[in-house]
């Protein structure tokens, strides 16, 4: 088998006495589809955060394609990342947050190219051109000067992926895209998604509530609790038949909530 | 006679009308006062601002116990040690420059903590999405957080720049000719205070109208979302 592109060693992180990953383990292929679910607090969303750099690491390992992420070897030892690292390092992964995190003052197309303008160095028409395909892709193509504001939760979600999409990732980390969103529009966004999924050969790691989505769209999907991986396996096996109490105890609790 | 201006006491309104003039070179003072002080206040605010928010605390510490110090002592002692302490090492400035300085010293504490208010005002959400796109720090800086703190910065700048010039009156302790320093000299020498003084606080009235006014309009005017980036 080949190097796995996401591995977590032996991972911990705290925040003061809270343990959010205790020791975590956790590989996802190339061009997996992972998805990971849990109880508020059980560390998914850090998982991702990690990944994008957001949040330190205070032991352990993470490896992506191989290569350390917040740390360097130097002379054989491993040495805490340097800026420069962490840039080359974080141009493989793009995020879609809960929050979309759009830049309120750009329009749509404007924040699709800041970022590819200044950091893969390509020409403004290049990244025009490209951004324009992307909010085709996500079905925007008409509100590319837009602000933000002037469009619903979904259409800046979609606009919040395409965004992401613009820095060529290899790795595509999605933290709760649909939990900020009223439910009527949570579909739009879905679907944006499951066509990546299907049509792309991005590795996804994707934090949801969305049960049914999971089942669709995951090569795997990882139930997480207190900072461990308690179980996981594909979506059939987890969802059909979970093995352990815990996950048995929450896909009721999720599923039924009456 | 002020300024080589003669004033009439026949009546109220001719004594009024004849000192008038006299007062508008104050008032001109004391508006120029209030813009060099403002000035200075903006870029030292800046300064210590920056000190502030620097990542070690030997720059850090020093700058906010320097604004503590500022914000906590009165204007006229700050300004009666400029103007008194300041020759003893050889720096002799005009009473107008020692003024203007004092009130600029004494706001930039205040504009300080608008920058740095505006700044953290900003959603942490921008930060982490600049950091994901791998933007770097200085263009995130100018283009993502800047643009979003600035409307949020100029209206509370602009209430300063108002008591700014309300506190321009406290330099006629040292001599310098602002509005009502001249007003009080014309009523030394006519023993007619009244006119004088209400006038100034008419004038006053007058110029803080429109100054608020036009900071009410620049904030209602600012885009609140950020300068728009096309």
């Amino acid at each position: 088998m080949s190097e796995p592109i996401i591995k977590f060693d032996k991972v911990v992180k705290r925040f003061g006495d809270l343990t959010v990953l205790d020791e975590l383990d956790f590989q996802v292929e190339q061009g997996e589809k992972v998805t990971i679910i849990g109880p508020s607090g059980s560390g998914k969303s850090t998982v991702l955060r990690v990944l994008m750099t957001l949040e330190k690491i205070n032991e352990g390992v993470v490896y992506i394609g191989g290569e350390p992420l917040w740390h360097e070897s130097r002379n054989g030892k491993l040495h805490e990342a340097s800026e420069a690292h962490l840039r080359k390092m974080r141009n493989q992964m793009g995020m879609v947050f809960q929050q979309f995190n759009l830049f309120p003052h750009m329009t749509v197309l404007r924040n699709l190219t800041e970022a590819p303008v200044r950091v893969l160095g390509m020409s403004k028409a290049d990244v025009r051109q490209r951004g324009e395909e992307l909010l085709d892709l996500v079905g925007l193509s008409d509100q590319k000067d837009k602000y933000p504001h002037q469009l619903s939760g979904g259409q800046q979600q979609r606009v919040g992926i395409a965004r992401a999409l613009a820095m060529r990732p290899r790795i595509m980390l999605f933290d709760e895209p649909t939990s900020a969103l009223d439910p009527e529009l949570v579909g739009e966004v879905l679907n944006v998604i499951r066509r990546l999924a299907k049509e792309h050969d991005l590795t996804m790691l994707l934090v949801t509530h969305e049960m049914h989505f999971a089942q669709q769209i995951s090569d795997r999907v990882c139930f997480f609790d207190k900072g461990k991986i308690k179980e996981q396996g594909t979506p059939e096996e987890l969802f059909k038949a979970p093995k352990e109490a815990r996950t048995q105890e929450f896909l009721k609790a999720v599923l039924n909530p009456d | 006679m002020f300024f080589g201006i003669e004033w009439d006491t026949s009546s109220n309104l001719a004594f009024a009308l004849s000192i008038l003039p006299i007062l508008l070179i104050g008032l001109w003072v004391t508006i120029q006062a209030t813009v060099l002080g403002f000035f200075i206040a903006l870029i030292l605010g800046l300064v210590l601002a920056t000190l502030k928010s620097a990542p070690t605390r030997l720059i850090s510490w020093p700058a906010k116990a320097i604004t503590e110090f500022i914000r906590d002592t009165p204007l006229l002692v700050q300004l009666f040690f400029l103007y008194y302490v300041l020759p003893d090492y050889g720096i002799v400035l005009p009473a107008f420059l020692t003024g203007a300085l004092a009130l600029g010293v004494q706001y930039s504490a205040y504009t300080s903590e608008v920058y740095r208010a505006g700044l953290e005002a900003v959603a942490k959400g921008q930060h982490e999405a600049a950091r994901a796109l791998n933007l770097p720090s200085p263009r995130t800086f100018t283009h993502v957080i800047l643009p979003q703190a600035i409307p949020r910065i100029i209206p509370a700048l602009g209430n300063y720049l108002v008591s700014i010039m309300k506190d321009v009156p406290v330099l006629s302790v040292v001599t310098v000719l602002e509005m009502l320093n001249v007003a009080t000299i014309i009523g030394d020498r006519t023993f007619n205070y009244l006119i004088p003084l209400s006038m100034v606080g008419g004038l006053y009235l007058i110029l803080t109208l429109l100054a608020s006014s036009g900071v009410r309009y620049i904030d209602v005017h600012l885009p609140k979302r950020g300068l728009s980036l096309k």
